[in-house]
């Protein structure tokens, strides 16, 4: 059976630092998953990655990630994207250091 | 020390420049992410979970004091300050930006190092024994054949577009420590009844998804023939590997479904008209990279005679020092795994040590084992005492070499994209677990090899203990394998049964490890003979419990 349909973020990889990066509502990159566009049927969502690819020449990689709203907010559902949003758990390098 | 011809300088700084076009293609836009990224891969750009990833080759292993100290100022001007060392005896460097990578290509282009066929399916860098030159037990330095091979892979047309990646790995002794018969070919130095040496040639060994130890084509190869027989294994393999299907592509897999007695004719016949068209090893050649290695002058001083007082530096040597081939030297092994630190990491600081080192103590000679430790293979004994004193201070003087906290592990999910769960939080966890070092002497010799998803760049395979994170349903989960070994007497290891979830695998790693302390007919029966000697049994006991077990059949 196939799963529910979760809401979905587009996400790639800055071109020149490889940060992680989400797309928002005014067509730009974000460096926060807060701040990301949330498609919350399929159609939006393939919608969502088809205006994110468009911008191919700033990023590398778009593609639709999984995530929960909870207060408005879209929050991760795989431990993949939630690393994503932080940094290693190694050394505090990274996104969890820029954002501090 | 081998130095490279102005043939291969001109060659790398071509790359560079060329590379240096491609980037900026790249950010105008005159180039897609598609149309790049095979580009950028050819250079040892990959582009990780959080950053891109600069993968430098360390030929065989081995460095000078002026490399390293270049690979710590690129550390520190381009990235943040430290570098991880490899299972493949690569640097890699986690942060590099994309725009800055030519400028980091030319600085490793001044100590002769590029990151050429690092990746790709091409002649991987070959890798050899890390105490090559200085082993006790060495037949002959394994490091002139890996030049050779390096020369004659390096950019070579039939064999830059393989089904999939090769790699290469030389021993030049009976122990090996090279993993030889984990790669697409092991070459182990051998003599024949003439006492002439030669190479006993493996092949099709491999880990990954489905993991073999390679198997014994020729059991004697005369020295001279290796580049026309190196050419017959590639060309049937380029023939008659697999293209249609990327996870049965490697050589290992072509072993298995064709037989190792049928594709040992196939290459005898390729080698026979190999052997014709291109002859023996041009002597020319072999002399000048022979030059390159000539062993250093050996510093006649005798050891030292007198009794070690100092307990730290007693333990040090017992551990982390071995036989060299001139009996007042010894092979220093540094650990990159201090107790709770991320396996294979230097800091820009301590790289600097470490050439200081070598200059000074070591005839400006270091080397990157495949377990992500660093090496100074020729200290005179009478330095121990010194060298040990400023490691000391560097942090890089733990005794816990073939140890418990001797981890290897891959990157995992903290920076690798293709990770299905992370291994470095383990390893520490682990290492934090046994922190205590006389503790873990008493443990004994255990290797422990842990990686984050089924590519096995952690060599959890081999490992005497193995774990392999995985990604269940959303969750991460670690199976465990016991037994498996990467030496002469290679074997892959058993699964023991069902994974443990993160914050259950330390605590199954410490039964493991209880178990065995009381199964052991001594402090002389390290794990890997107890595990031989009685088998998974009384470890998945140990593991799962006994009821559970029993509920299970
Ligand atoms: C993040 C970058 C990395 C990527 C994308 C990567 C990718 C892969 C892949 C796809 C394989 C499986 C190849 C096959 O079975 O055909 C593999 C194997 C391997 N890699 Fe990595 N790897 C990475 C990092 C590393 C690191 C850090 C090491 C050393 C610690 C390493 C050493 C190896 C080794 C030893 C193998 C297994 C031996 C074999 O080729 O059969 N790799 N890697
Ligand atoms: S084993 Fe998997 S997770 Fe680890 S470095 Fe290799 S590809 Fe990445």
């Amino acid at each position: 059976m196939a799963r529910a349909f979760l809401p979905k973020v587009a996400t790639a990889n800055d071109l020149f630092e490889g940060d992680v990066i989400y797309f928002t509502d005014e067509g730009t990159w974000t460096r926060q998953l807060a701040a990301a566009a949330v498609a919350m049927t399929p159609e939006a969502a393939e919608d969502l990655l088809a205006q994110a690819a468009k911008l191919q020449g700033e990023v590398v990689g778009a593609y639709l990630a999984d995530v929960r709203v909870e207060d408005g907010v879209p929050v991760p559902d795989h431990f993949r994207e939630a690393f994503r949003t932080r940094g290693p758990s190694n050394y505090f390098h990274g996104k969890q250091a820029e954002v501090a | 020390m081998y130095s490279y011809s102005n043939f291969d300088a001109d060659f790398v700084r071509n790359r560079v420049a060329e590379f240096r076009g491609q980037v900026e293609r790249r950010i105008d836009g005159s180039l897609t992410e598609d149309e790049f990224k095979p580009l950028r891969l050819m250079n040892g750009l990959y582009l990780q979970l959080h950053a891109y990833m600069l993968r430098v080759a360390v030929p065989y292993g081995t460095l000078n004091g002026r490399q390293m100290r270049q690979l710590a100022y690129i550390a520190e001007t381009w990235d943040k300050g430290y570098g991880h060392f490899t299972t493949r005896q690569n640097i890699q460097f986690n942060w590099p930006k994309l725009q800055d990578v030519p400028d980091i290509l030319d600085a490793l282009a001044d100590v002769g190092m590029h990151a050429i066929q690092t990746s790709g399916n091409c002649i991987r860098n070959v890798t050899a024994d890390h105490f090559a030159g200085a082993a006790a037990d060495e037949i002959e330095d394994p490091r002139p054949t890996a030049e050779l091979i390096r020369q004659w892979s390096t950019d070579h047309p039939e064999f830059a577009y393989l089904p999939r990646k090769f790699k290469v790995a030389v021993t030049g002794s009976p122990n090996d420590r090279a993993v030889t018969k984990a790669h697409d070919i092991g070459l182990r130095m051998v003599r024949n009844d003439a006492g002439e040496p030669g190479y006993e040639v493996v092949i099709g060994g491999g880990l990954g998804r489905t993991p073999m130890i390679g198997k014994v084509v020729r059991d004697f190869l005369p020295k001279a023939d290796l580049l026309a027989y190196l050419e017959a294994i590639l060309q049937v393999y380029n023939l008659s590997g697999r293209r249609d299907n990327k996870y049965k592509a490697r050589i290992k897999i072509l072993v298995h479904e064709t037989g190792l007695d049928e594709l040992r004719a196939r290459i005898e016949e390729v080698f026979s008209r190999q052997q014709r068209l291109l002859g023996e090893v041009d002597p020319g050649i072999v002399a000048r990279i022979d030059a390159g290695f000539t062993p250093p002058v050996w510093d006649t001083r005798p050891a030292p005679e007198a009794p070690v007082l100092d307990a730290g530096l007693r333990s040090f040597i017992d551990t982390n020092v071995v036989a060299h081939k001139q009996p007042q030297y010894g092979i220093v092994s540094v650990s990159i795994k201090p107790i709770g630190g991320t396996p294979g990491d230097a800091t820009s600081a301590q790289m600097r040590v470490l050439a200081d080192l070598a200059e000074r103590y070591s005839h400006d000679e270091l080397r990157i084992s495949h377990e992500q430790n660093v090496i100074l293979p020729h200290v005179h004994r009478a330095d121990i005492p010194a060298v040990y004193a400023e490691l000391r201070m560097a942090g890089l003087a733990t005794a816990n070499i073939g140890l418990v906290s001797d981890i290897i592990a891959c990157p995992g999910m903290d920076y690798c994209a293709l990770a299905t769960a992370r291994s470095i939080p383990i390893a520490q966890q682990i290492s934090e677990s046994f922190a205590d070092l006389d503790a873990q002497r008493d443990i004994g010799p255990l290797k422990i090899k842990i990686s984050g998803c089924i590519n096995a760049c952690g060599h959890h395979h081999v490992g005497h203990i193995g774990i392999l994170g995985l990604d269940r349903a959303g969750v991460e989960n670690y199976q465990i394998t016991l037994g498996g070994d990467g030496t002469e007497t290679a074997t892959i290891g058993s699964r023991t049964g069902p994974g443990f979830a993160y914050d259950e695998i330390v605590p199954a790693v410490e039964r493991l490890i209880e178990a065995y302390l009381d199964l052991r007919e001594g402090p002389e029966e390290a794990f890997l003979a107890t595990y031989r000697r009685l088998g998974l049994e009384p470890f998945k006991a140990a593991l799962y419990g006994v009821e559970e077990r029993a509920d299970a059949a």
